[in-house]
């Protein structure tokens, strides 16, 4: 569980106010990494010229992405919020993927996922849903409220039915920000638990070694070829998860 | 669970650099960089999409030229074959005009010719008339010893001849 320790990298007693620490711990600088190479990947497709390169080309293809994702589940008025799903997808993609990265080779270095932190993902969590609400509010008042009570519901049922998009509602948050925290946390665990089989195995013997190391190995192989696959599937389920929830904003029936 | 045990510790921390660099991103890259490259993006595709209209267009207008060019062609042609059919009908009424002509010649010809022939033929059977009956006269003359006026030798000729 090393991996997951939060250790101050600079300022371990800077501070905000009284009592609310600001240290830059590791997660703060593979977020600034993260942020930093997000950057630095969109920077190289800005040469807007008319017969695309590669980069421009990969770019171009990732912001299409999130523009079809917003287009297909909000519609026309999905546009104005691409830049936010961009950055979100984006920024998650890349600390995901940052996680994977085997610095460890490196002596004195360890790569940390910040995403598998619900410290993290929970302030997306709740940024997206903020986004939701304001939006909500916004354009439909108090009328958003008639998202719980879904079209055509019997009166009779109105009750039970609004009650359970309350709850359903209300656990958007927490069902965005622990998937992919649990998910992160999953992958890298299992990752690890394998690893500590190869290393007993290869202690205990050329036998055990064999019986027990190698197919573990192969294994860590396979299952770091899906964490990469994970990876991605985990950004783009909250930048989708996300857009479904403003578009029942946006769209409210 | 370092998550759960450092929570309280590094929450502050964890809330304020993720909302400073989530920011940055989002500002330098979701505001200033996305509506610029889906800028390019647009650009891009209605350029596509004038480029094919223009082409669109320059096809249509060649199929019409193509169209028109046609119509001209056949009519042209039309017009030579009727030349060609009005020549062709001259040349054979010329030609029948001459053989006609041609035709009325020698049938006259050979008219002339037939009435010649037969012209020849009578006098030469006046002429074999008068040496036949010479000869008869010769003939009598040296067989009978007697003189026959020619007028009645002639007569006999012609009564024999007249036989066959």
């Amino acid at each position: 569980m090393k991996q997951f320790t939060i250790e101050p990298v600079a300022g371990a007693d800077w501070q905000l106010a009284d009592g609310v620490g600001i240290a830059f711990t590791n997660s703060a600088l593979w977020m600034a990494v993260t942020a930093l190479l997000v950057t630095l990947f969109v920077a190289g497709g800005m040469k807007r010229s008319l017969v695309p390169g590669r980069w421009q080309m990969a770019v171009e293809t990732m912001t299409g992405f999130i523009d079809d994702l917003l287009e297909a589940n909000v519609g026309k008025a999905g546009r104005k919020y691409v830049p936010y799903i961009f950055t979100l997808f984006m920024f998650i993609l890349f600390g995901n993927l940052l996680g994977l990265v085997p610095l460890g080779l490196i002596p004195h270095m360890h790569a940390f996922t910040f995403t598998s932190h619900f410290t993290a993902t929970g302030v997306l969590a709740i940024m997206s849903f903020s986004i939701v609400l304001i939006v909500g509010f916004w354009k439909h008042g108090f009328h958003f409220f008639s998202l719980f009570w879904p079209s055509n519901t019997p009166v009779f049922l109105a009750l039970p039915i609004s009650l359970i998009e309350v709850v359903s509602f209300m656990v958007r948050p927490f069902s965005l920000a622990l998937r992919l925290f649990v998910a992160m946390m999953a992958g890298h665990v299992l990752l690890k638990v394998l690893a500590s089989f190869v290393i007993a195995g290869g202690s205990a013997g050329a036998g055990l070694g064999v019986l027990v190391g190698v197919p573990s190995f192969v294994l860590m192989v396979a299952i770091s070829a899906l964490e990469i696959l994970v990876a991605g599937i985990q950004a783009y389920v909250f930048a989708l998860l996300t857009s479904l929830y403003i578009n029942d904003a946006e769209n409210l029936h | 669970m370092p998550q759960i045990q450092q929570m309280s510790e590094y929450l502050t921390s964890q809330v304020f650099w993720l909302l400073v660099f989530f920011g940055f991103t989002f500002v330098v890259v979701g505001l200033g960089m996305v509506p610029k490259i889906l800028g390019t993006v647009e650009m891009r595709d209605n350029q596509i999409a004038g480029d094919l209209a223009a082409a669109q267009a320059a096809r249509d207008a060649a199929d019409a030229e193509e169209a028109a060019w046609r119509t001209r062609e056949n009519a042209n042609r039309a017009a030579a074959q009727g030349v060609i059919g009005e020549a062709k009908a001259k040349a054979a009424a010329a030609t029948a005009a001459k053989l006609a002509e041609t035709q009325t010649r020698l049938d006259a010809r050979l008219a002339e010719a037939e009435t010649a022939i037969a012209a020849a033929r009578s006098s030469a059977m006046a002429e074999i008339e008068g040496v036949a009956a010479d000869v008869a006269r010769d003939i009598v003359a040296r067989v009978a010893g007697a003189n026959v006026e020619p007028a009645a030798a002639e007569a006999a000729v012609k009564e024999v001849m007249a036989h066959g």
